[in-house]
């Protein structure tokens, strides 16, 4: 940690090293951005357009397809917004897990936690792939579990693990006076950390759990190495059906580029908008 | 000594059903280092190249050139909200068939970059986007006052950066730039995608010809414990190294 860190107790705010204020916005789209990719965009456009005189022209191809592709984002978008909420449940309760009195417990879910962090979520992917039956026996009647399922559920992973260190240092980041205040008027503990901790917790959770988000509505597009029909799938498939021309692939990856980068954008904006309301400095 | 291991691998199956065979077959174990080693040269390629990225990123954003300035805020807002393999296909796929190919020395045509290649130039690309702002929230840490001490000393605007606000911001910023780079490690892995025979890919042949996927996983899972572990003991040994006495513990 660095020395700056007005929450150790001992160091009053005056005592510690001047530091300058972040006064420059991070990088961010202005107008002239947008003037330049259109530049590019019709620069470029016919001159890919020149390429085939009887096929149909990249720009053609890209808006003749544009329904079936953005439906595959579609079904991105609804992969990451389940596993989102399957892992922010899951991570609270791990998170919870590893504040817990008991030594056992919390080792374990430190150990758990560690491990699905750093291990690479195309390999958790795999895992949950190839290990998980594509169908279960509940209470003898089966189940069928389809490949999004299981990719959904392989996505939920990390961001449980994510969410659960985002709960540990949310907590860990609130001044141990509320502890003490919550006990002197005779809160238990559980009551303490749902009643008094906790809701303080929630807004500064709020922009890393956005920042998992994003990464994990990127994420999604892995599932198609795993064979599961998404956005990526359907562009490969696509640029089959359009007979494999290669000045075909720029254009459709790109319109694939093109769609995560309107999703995650404007979560990107928001979460260092509400970063920089939530600081306490 | 690796005979007995072997050997034990090969008595674990018989008695167990559990089948290592990346432990007593001999081309497995070879298939499997060879795909440790590209990951290997995939990851510390991909650092030291997103390393570079960062710091000339960030020379260029405090720079006076306001179209650079634009180019390179540009990239950053880019490649940090698009997911990493449409960028990896992007630029396999989509610059890779549109580059002219080049003739080997037997008359056949090869492509100017190899598949390896194209994985390293985008994910370098990918991390080094996110350590241009790694570096520019390190750099804008370093006082006003060090960087005009440095001028009064003749240091010119290139050389105060190499040589004092660099070296200052590197330790600033060490925590979130140790982050990006154990993610770009475990990003790696996305080079499977386009046939870079990294660990994933070796791992995925074995299982798929040896029928053991359970146990190829656990291997495979162990195999990034370790490497991730070990990265991050590298960076915080680094990090304890360089720090700036007088601050911290």
């Amino acid at each position: 940690m660095s020395a700056l860190d007005p929450n150790r107790p001992g160091d009053l705010p005056v005592l510690l090293p001047f530091a300058l204020a972040d006064h420059r916005p991070p990088a961010r789209l202005r107008p002239a951005h947008l003037w330049l990719l259109t530049g590019l965009a019709l620069v470029a456009v016919p001159a890919w357009a020149q390429g085939g005189a009887a096929a149909l022209s990249p720009l053609e191809v890209v808006i003749k397809w544009a329904p079936l592709l953005l439906t595959g984002f579609a079904f991105n978008v609804a992969i990451s917004l389940m596993a989102m909420a399957i892992g922010t449940a899951a991570g609270i309760g791990l998170g919870l897990a590893m504040l817990a009195e008991g030594r056992v417990l919390s080792r374990l879910a430190w150990c758990a936690t560690q491990v699905f962090r750093n291990v690479p979520w195309l390999v958790l992917l795999f895992f949950v792939m190839f290990l998980v039956p594509f169908q279960v026996t509940v209470l003898g009647i089966r189940v069928p579990l389809p490949d999004w399922i299981k990719a959904t559920f392989g996505f939920s992973l990390p961001v449980m693990a994510n969410v659960a260190e985002i709960v540990r240092g949310a907590v860990r980041s609130v001044p141990n006076t509320q502890w003490e205040a919550a006990e002197s008027l005779a809160f238990s503990r559980r009551q303490t950390m749902w009643r008094i901790i906790l809701p303080q917790c929630a807004k500064r959770m709020l922009p890393p759990w956005m920042n998992v988000y994003s990464l994990i509505a990127m994420a999604t597009v892995q599932a198609s190495i795993v064979g599961v029909t998404e956005m990526l799938t359907l562009t490969a498939q696509v640029h089959a059906a359009e007979g494999g021309r290669p000045e075909l692939f720029a254009p459709l990856y790109g319109f694939a580029l093109l769609c995560f980068f309107l999703y995650c954008y404007p979560i990107d904006r928001l979460t260092a908008r509400l970063e920089r309301r939530f600081e306490t400095r | 000594m690796i005979a007995t291991i072997q050997a034990w691998f090969q008595q674990l199956y018989e008695t167990t059903g559990f089948n290592f065979t990346v432990f007593y077959d001999p081309y497995d174990w070879d298939r499997y280092v060879a795909g440790l080693r590209m990951t290997l040269l995939l990851g510390i390629t991909t650092i030291l190249a997103s390393l570079v990225i960062g710091a000339v990123g960030a020379l260029l954003q405090s720079g006076p050139s306001r179209l650079l300035r634009g180019l390179v805020n540009g990239f950053v807002v880019l490649f940090r909200n698009t997911p990493p393999l449409v960028q990896i296909f992007f630029f396999y796929f989509g610059l890779g068939t549109l580059l002219p190919d080049l003739r080997s020395a037997d008359g056949l045509r090869a492509p100017i970059l190899s598949n390896v290649q194209w994985a390293i130039v985008s994910l370098s690309l990918f991390a080094g986007a996110f350590n241009v702002e790694i570096f520019r929230s390190g750099i804008e840490a370093v006082p006003k006052t060090t960087i005009e001490a440095a001028e009064a000393l003749g240091y010119t605007r290139f050389k105060a950066y190499r040589h004092v606000v660099l070296p200052l911001a590197l330790r600033v910023c060490l925590p979130a730039l140790n982050n990006n780079l154990i993610n770009l490690l475990k990003t790696t892995t996305l080079a499977y995608a386009i046939a870079v025979p990294e660990t994933l890919y070796a791992v995925k042949q074995i299982w798929s010809e040896s029928q053991n996927v359970l146990e190829m996983m656990l291997v495979l899972l162990a195999t990034y414990a370790v490497l991730v572990g070990l990265l991050v003991w590298v960076m915080h040994r680094w990090e304890r190294a360089l720090r700036i006495p007088g601050y911290g513990r």
